[in-house]
């Protein structure tokens, strides 16, 4: 019988990061969508974060989840308010658009 | 394999296809979808990893908030998908290319270097109840952290409305404490007027009336 170490938890994790850099690079001009990448990287941060709470036996990481949790609801929250109001003045959520600070 | 292994697989597989089909939907509204599925199923990997709490932290706040609000604002904007999905294909190769390199090498460290079968013993109190253990240690050593967590929340709120709200010009409601700052001679003027006034010229009255 094959039980399911912490390595498998940490691939899932990593695999799940892989495919939002993939989103990122596949939608670069999309703002949601890279929004929508960033989440899932976090998600896959928070899930390594449970794995190694679980496996070392460590409930401080559980606590780490907790802050990246709020952390991320605050920052979709505002991100997806900067994105209305950009929609709102621009009427495009491209993010070639966004070029008139001229960085 | 027990069914722990089997339930393993079932929800990294469900997660996994969901984080592929948000990165590749071509409606904004089916990726949302997709990220609600790829966040449940996250949430079941967190049961079995014994993190109760967490995990249906997850489900309420992200499943019923967050997701939520993406839904909204994705139905909200009228997006024209054609422009935003040029160069799509054109980046595939190298997005695919780089993800598989990511993937690859951190699998490749993880796998042979985390291979704790066992979860460490932690005690039984910490086991049977993760919500009560976790509130321990929240409201202890990370007092001060959780205050300034809810201050940023806070400021989160206050400056998603304050981004987002809106005058509108139209509208003729009064803003109740102008209301109440009122004074007598904002609403009365007095205009001095002379008691005598100069007759007007009546011929040329007469005249006026006559042409119409």
């Amino acid at each position: 019988m094959m039980s399911i170490t912490l390595g498998h938890y940490l691939s899932i994790g990593a695999m799940l990061f892989a495919l939002a850099v993939v989103g990122i690079f596949l939608n670069r001009k999309n703002l949601i969508v890279l929004l929508m990448a960033i989440e899932l990287m976090l998600l896959a941060v928070n899930i390594n974060f449970v794995a190694f709470s679980r496996y070392l036996g460590d409930m401080h990481g559980q606590v780490f989840v907790f802050f990246i949790l709020t952390v991320a609801a605050a920052e979709s929250a505002i991100g997806l308010a900067i994105l209305v109001l950009l929609f709102r003045n621009k009427n495009s959520i491209d993010v070639q658009d966004l070029n008139t600070l001229k960085g | 394999m027990d069914i722990q292994t089997g339930f393993f697989y079932l929800f990294a597989a469900v997660l996994l296809f969901s984080a592929f089909r948000v990165v590749t939907a071509r409606n904004p509204v089916h990726a949302v979808l997709y990220l609600m599925l790829a966040f449940s199923q996250a949430s079941g990997l967190w049961f079995l990893l014994g993190a109760e709490f967490l995990a249906i932290t997850l489900v309420l706040v992200y499943l019923g908030a967050v997701m939520v609000l993406f839904l909204f604002v994705v139905m909200m904007l009228d997006i024209n998908m054609d422009t935003l999905r040029a160069g799509f294909w054109k980046h595939f190769p190298l997005a695919a290319t780089l993800g598989a390199v990511v993937a690859f090498e951190m699998a490749a460290v993880l796998m042979s270097g985390f291979r704790l079968a066992v979860p460490a013993v932690v005690d039984a109190a910490a086991q049977a109840n993760n919500a009560k253990a976790l509130g321990i240690l929240l409201y202890t050593d990370y007092l001060m952290p959780i205050q300034i967590a809810a201050a940023i929340l806070l400021v989160a709120m206050v400056a998603a409305i304050a981004l987002t709200l809106r005058h509108r010009k139209d509208s003729k409601a009064i803003d109740p404490s102008i209301q109440v700052r009122v004074k007598a001679r904002d609403r009365l003027q007095v205009v001095k007027v002379a008691t005598t006034q100069p007759a007007p010229a009546p011929a040329v009255e007469a005249a006026a009336e006559e042409k119409k």
